[in-house]
């Protein structure tokens, strides 16, 4: 019978209740004494020399507080990157000025010149059109190859170069990588693009400022999947608060897929003007804003090259990939296509000789940053197309290929300096050619044909390193801060429990499956936890939630202090029941003398420490709370193989999922129910990119993509029923929970699998030209495929 | 976006001419304008009224005129700002040549959008520019020629509030 308690229970997401009654509390249904509203005057042009701002006639309308400019902004800080990526010749990127409001040049559609503060929201838009800009419009670098010639626009006049930088890895390995292609009995090349897409979480970003005269201490309410880094990336670097003046609160967050994780300019600008004003100040972005402010996702185009032997093996890969960074360097962005992406280009092959060559590249477009997967989509997108298009140039069964160059003993270095702790790859694939039905394939196909339809099969496996991360090494690789999570283990008098976490839950679902650890340990009932998180006055220092950490790196810390709690309750027991220490046993919610039937309720023990009236004071402290830090010592390493099953219309290019089949190794499950919730949102992401999505710039730089009538998000109609199992866990062996992290899985493992399909399909249909079809693979793109 | 297209107007090259670059028909025969004042010297001030899809705005721009070859070629080019819309800005090289039934005028437009135009509008813009042009051409002819059945003309003449067809031939007639 499955369980109801604890590790391994399906107990539903109590924060839904209040999410789904409308009781949640977004930054959005705050509202202080006092707001003012802030609206942002964004440049219409990609490129643009500000000539003038004349904010006269504006500054006078009615209702209208202030208005900012950038030249308000002279002197304070820019907006930090986090990651410094050294290139292959050992030089540091370039790294541009990102200041608050534009300075002297405009860089994207979208780039905030001025910001007008007022009573009210129509009367900060009204007054944004009476701002009398004028900028002369330049040449804009859009294409990424374009832009790194000589003679093109320069996005950032100063560094003279919108080259970035010209990463390789392992550079050492290089040479022997080209002398195992020029030795290679075949070699497989395929380019690609990785689309631009743009997160879209349904909630909008948000932001209030709040500044407190009377104690001077500033107060920032956001969207954001990390308030303790905005805390300090904000208070050290832009505005110059200190921490102990700043307090920042991120609440119920409707989603954010990597794009809440970075600091913004309107976040540093609401703080900033409230203490200016001594009023709190908020700016809500529209869903149009959000498409021009927001931070972009994936957009690469990568050459990628498959050496291998005359029995098959994989002997080399070889890739060169142009990253687009847009304008400005976001948060985290260099580390993207470098670290999150090169060092996962293994995949789940035995491929002795990598090498992997990034040119990221400064363009006239919204910044880019990390999108759930962040890296490793594009890297597993690359492989594991390459892997199919080499299996049908040599006319062999894909999975067989795969299968004969598994990595099948661990731990296992990888090439590309990452070592694999536990993995067994042949297991997923063994479960997903039963669960996807891969032997009734070809009824299924010969059904379709009937109908007039073409049917493909896509399957690919992928791996990624999440619960990042080791902070001594990340600290080698340029990261600018540590990775380590951290919590707080409360035990109230009457032995309920709060747990504040560094750990930011924003849809995850932690105020559910945190407890459920807590209840496993110590035998209480879930209810009794209580999971506190988003603010950094009540939580200890904490990195946040991205790259499928929380569980691994922030249920570890809560595992740490909970065991320290643990440790001191059973000192109390062992006074209360005149016992030694080494004795006492934990089970069910008692403490007993092993060997006795003495017991003491857990109850009992909590309320000791906090009326210490027969308490052991001369040995420890009354009370009973711990924190703990958690640093990992390496990357966990989900893995697995996902099959997808298309019909495509060969009179319209039309592409239909019949069906996904989806089998994970995430090591241990603390809630299966959520595992596979995440697996579920994941794959639909995965299907929007691989189908719909797509962010598009015209040649001028202007954004054509920025509303739901034209980037075309999944809907549950886009999206079959999921076959999901993650039955093969292979347990982490390096975190106290032997989890792996499930948040990303599906956006990385499922683009390739859809293109795949579709690739098989046409195929089948006779139209054997076709290895590869661009993302999204849109009618018009299968269409003109078939017609070559 | 560029787009390219002919008329045959019933009128010599010097009607046409001279009519194009008048403000008062250009504001008739430029859709949605409420304002059109200046010359072709110093260029025209316009003001446009359009809804572009989702977007309705009021665009207010320079159309200035250059490369004048009388009566056979000129060429004329602006930018409209419509404040949170964005902006649209593009040229028109326009050409006269004498035909058998009067003046044959060809146009090669190019036009770009940006800021919300071209966010919200850009897989309609080409359509859209294509019926403004359509529009324009067509008002200028009717404004030139009169329209083509003459009893439809007395009545538009009898009942219309507005300019009466051909009034610009019969004006310079």
């Amino acid at each position: 019978m499955p369980k109801d308690q604890g590790i391994g229970a399906s107990t539903k997401r109590r924060e839904d209740v209040r999410f789904l009654t409308g009781t949640g509390n977004y930054t959005d249904d705050i509202n202080l004494h006092g707001q003012l509203y802030v609206h942002f005057l964004r440049s219409d042009v990609a490129h643009g020399k500000i000539n003038s701002v004349d904010t006269s006639a504006a500054s006078a309308m009615d209702g209208v507080v202030r208005i900012f400019t950038g030249a308000d902004f002279e002197g304070i800080g820019g907006l930090p990157c986090g990651w410094q990526v050294t290139d292959r010749h050992g030089e540091p990127m370039k790294e541009p000025a990102h200041p608050v409001l534009a300075q002297g040049k405009v860089r994207h559609v979208g780039d905030p010149i001025a910001a007008v503060v007022a009573e009210s929201v129509q009367a900060a838009r009204d007054a944004a059109e009476a701002i009398e800009v004028d900028i002369e419009e330049l040449p804009a670098a859009v294409d990424m190859k374009e832009a790194v010639k000589d003679g093109a626009p320069l996005v950032h006049d100063d560094i003279g170069t919108n080259l970035c930088y010209d990463w390789g890895f392992v550079e050492e390995n290089k040479a022997a990588t080209d002398e195992a292609f020029a030795n290679a009995a075949h070699v497989t090349t395929l380019e690609l693009k990785n689309n631009r897409l743009v997160a879209n979480p349904m909630e909008p970003r948000v932001a209030v400022g709040d500044y407190n005269r009377a104690n001077d201490e500033s107060t920032l309410y956001t969207t954001s999947q990390n308030p303790h880094v905005i805390r300090l990336l904000m208070g050290a670097f832009v505005l110059g608060i200190p921490e102990h003046k700043l307090r920042v609160v991120a609440p119920d967050v409707g989603g954010g897929f990597g794009t809440k994780i970075f600091h913004y300019a309107e976040e540093a600008f609401c703080t900033f003007a409230a203490r200016q004003l001594a009023r709190p100040v908020k700016w809500t972005s529209t869903r149009s804003e959000a498409f021009m402010s927001d931070a972009h996702g994936r957009d690469h185009v990568t050459k990628i090259e498959l050496a291998l032997d005359a029995d098959n093996n994989f002997t080399a890969l070889r890739t060169e990939t142009y990253a687009n960074m847009g304008a400005y360097l976001s948060t985290f962005a260099p580390s993207v296509p470098t670290w999150l992406h090169g060092t996962l280009m293994a995949g789940n092959y035995k491929t002795p000789l990598i090498y992997v060559n990034v040119k990221a590249v400064f363009t006239n477009t919204v910044p880019v940053d990390a999108y759930r997967g962040a890296g490793r989509p594009e890297a597993t997108f690359q492989i594991e197309r390459v892997i199919d298009k080499a299996a049908r140039e040599l006319n062999v069964d894909p999975i067989a290929l795969r299968r004969q160059n598994f990595i099948t003993e661990f731990p296992y270095a990888t090439p590309v300096a990452v070592e694999y702790d536990t993995g067994d790859y042949n297991a997923t694939m063994n479960t997903l050619e039963e669960i996807a039905d891969l032997s009734g394939f070809a009824a299924r196909r010969a059904e379709s044909e009937k109908r007039g339809m073409l049917r493909g099969l896509g399957v690919n496996c992928y791996i990624e390193a999440c619960g990042i991360a080791p902070s001594n090494l990340v600290g080698q690789l340029g990261a600018r801060a540590g990775l380590y999570e951290s919590a707080t283990v409360r035990v109230n008098a009457t032995g309920g429990i709060t747990v504040m976490t560094g750990s930011h839950s924003h849809g995850q679902g932690h105020e559910t499956a945190f407890p459920q650890v807590i209840s496993e340990m110590i035998g209480i009932p879930e209810e009794m936890v209580e999971i506190k998180h988003g603010d950094t006055a009540n939580t200890p220092m904490g990195m946040g939630t991205y790259g499928s950490r929380s569980l691994a790196v922030g249920g570890s810390a809560m595992v740490r202090a909970a065991e320290k709690v643990i440790n001191k309750a059973k000192k109390i027991a062992a006074h209360l029941l005149e016992a030694a220490e080494a004795d006492i046993e934990l089970k069910d919610g008692t403490f007993s003398v092993a060997g006795t039937d003495k017991s003491v309720a857990w109850g009992d023990v909590t309320l000791a420490a906090y009326v210490p009236h027969n308490y052991p004071l001369e040995d420890i402290e009354p009370g009973l709370e711990e924190t703990a830090f958690y640093d990992p010592s390496n990357f966990t390493y989900p893995s697995g193989a996902y099959c997808c099953e298309v019909e495509v219309d060969p009179d319209t290019g039309k592409v239909t999922i019949e069906s996904f089949a989806a089998a994970d190794d995430f090591g241990n499950i603390v809630n299966p129910m959520i595992v596979s919730g995440q697996v579920h949102g994941g794959i639909a992401q995965g299907i929007g990119q691989a189908l719909l999505e797509n962010c598009a710039y015209d040649e001028n730089g202007q954004l054509l993509s920025a509303s739901y009538m034209d980037y075309a998000m999944p809907r549950a109609s886009d999206v079959p029923f999921y076959q999901v199992d993650h039955s093969n866990g292979t347990p982490c062996t390096h975190n106290p929970l032997g989890v792996k992290g499930c948040g990303e899985a599906g956006a990385i493992g499922t683009p390739p699998a859809v293109i795949n399909a579709i690739v098989d399909a046409l195929r089948s249909g006779g139209h054997d030209h076709v290895y590869h079809i661009d993302m999204p693979a849109s009618p018009s793109r299968v269409w003109a495929a078939m017609q070559k | 976006m560029k787009m390219s297209d002919s008329r045959e107007i019933a009128a010599s090259p010097e009607v046409v001419w001279a009519a194009i670059l008048n403000p008062e028909v250009l504001k008739e025969c430029v859709p949605g304008c409420t304002e059109m004042s200046g010359t072709p010297e110093e260029g025209f001030e316009a003001t446009v009224v359009q809804k572009v899809g989702p977007v309705k705005a009021t665009f207010k721009g320079q159309v200035n005129v250059s490369d004048m070859n009388p009566p056979n070629s000129v060429t004329l080019s602006g930018e409209g700002k419509g404040g949170a819309a964005g902006f649209a800005k593009g040229g028109a090289v326009v050409n006269l040549a004498p035909s058998a039934t009067g003046t044959t005028l060809t146009y090669e437009v190019e036009a770009n959008v940006g800021g919300k135009l071209a966010q919200l509008g850009s897989r309609i813009i080409d359509g859209f520019a294509k019926r403004m042009a359509d529009q324009f051409f067509t008002r200028l002819q009717e404004a030139i020629e009169g329209p083509a059945d003459a009893d439809a003309a007395e009545a538009a003449d009898a009942n219309s509030d507005g300019k009466k067809k051909g009034w610009f031939k019969r004006l310079v007639s």
